[in-house]
């Protein structure tokens, strides 16, 4: 019993390092060549007719996910890091957050405005 | 017994979640420092969110599309992405037990940071003088407030990058300063995504609209 609690606390000392991680100069370098691309795809589409006009922000906000999600897995690993469960959880809670903050404020605020009532030019500002 | 149990589970296999006793030290602080970083994203989602209320509030003031240049944002994020790509390649070298590699890829981060810094300040006092402060409509206040925010998350990864490369020259690449070059690498990369969103709803769709 002893000499199993001893090697417990030998073998399992936080902190000594045995992983190296995985990530490597190849990764690094796609991850950097795909956001170039969406990068400049974001620019293109939204300077240029290439997107149908009214499709421009969507094709946009696309674009933009794609691009997290390329520094999310290329530079931030997170696909390939030791304990990949317990981050993607807490990014999928995080991710809930940020969505319910900024669409429940932009609809919010949407309905009020749809609900004021006209402002007239007399009415003081 | 329960020793008996528990280490059946070899150490490398070991998860944080009971079997094989508690995680290296390195991925419990990754994982810390994880969440202090999903946190500062829900900060910017307060900011990214009062923006788009507020994007259409010019008071008769400038809009987006007359005061943005989108050629200096283009450099801007060019900057931070390359930025990004060097502070990866520092990392990888301050792992592999490389100094001088670290080192000058420090300071190409530096940099490349610095030179983002300098054109975003740029754009700001030239707006200011053009009299589009953010006292001017609701739409600069939070225009200043969210970009802003951004500008001073990178200010505040340069200083905390001397202060690491300095812990680098004195102590050298021991575990402990590397944990904290993992914690920095990861706030730089998530600096990169708060600009992607940036860029695409403050000035793409802002010039678009």
């Amino acid at each position: 019993m002893i000499d199993g609690h001893d090697r417990m606390f030998d073998d399992r000392t936080p902190g000594v390092e045995h992983e190296e991680s995985t990530a490597n100069v190849l990764s690094y370098t796609a991850g950097l060549g795909l956001a170039i691309l969406l990068t400049i795809a974001s620019f293109v589409v939204s300077q240029t007719n290439l997107l149908w006009p009214p499709g421009i922000p969507v094709g946009l906000i696309v674009l933009a996910f794609a691009q997290i999600g390329v520094h999310l897995v290329f530079f931030l690993h997170l696909g390939s890091g030791a304990d990949n469960t317990n981050n993607i959880l807490a990014l999928a809670f995080g991710l809930l957050i940020v969505f319910l903050v900024i669409t429940g404020s932009i609809w919010i605020i949407a309905n009020l405005n749809a609900n004021m009532m006209p402002m007239s030019v007399n009415m003081p500002r | 017994m329960t020793v008996a149990t528990i280490d059946a589970v070899p150490a490398h296999l070991a998860r944080g979640r009971g079997g094989g006793g508690p995680a290296p030290k390195r991925v419990v602080v990754a994982y810390g420092f994880w969440i202090f970083i999903l946190s500062d994203f829900v900060l910017f989602s307060g900011l990214f969110a009062a923006y788009a209320v507020l994007s259409g509030n010019t008071a008769g003031g400038p809009t987006g599309a007359e005061l943005f240049n989108l050629r200096n944002v283009f450099i801007e994020t060019m900057c931070l992405l390359f930025s990004s790509y060097a502070c990866g390649l520092g990392a990888l070298s301050a792992e592999r037990r490389q100094p001088l590699r670290f080192l000058i890829f420090a300071a190409l981060t530096f940099v490349l940071g610095a030179a983002f810094l300098i054109i975003e300040a740029t754009e700001f006092t030239g707006m200011v003088e053009k009299g589009a402060g953010p006292w001017r409509s609701g739409f600069l206040s939070s225009f200043f407030t969210l970009v802003g925010t951004h500008g001073v998350h990178v200010t505040g990864g340069l200083i905390w990058l001397i202060y690491l490369v300095a812990q680098v020259i004195v102590k050298g690449l021991r575990p402990a300063v590397l944990r904290r070059l993992l914690c920095w690498s990861l706030f730089w990369h998530a600096l990169d995504i708060v600009w992607v969103g940036v860029f695409t709803l403050v000035y793409l769709m802002g010039d678009f609209r």
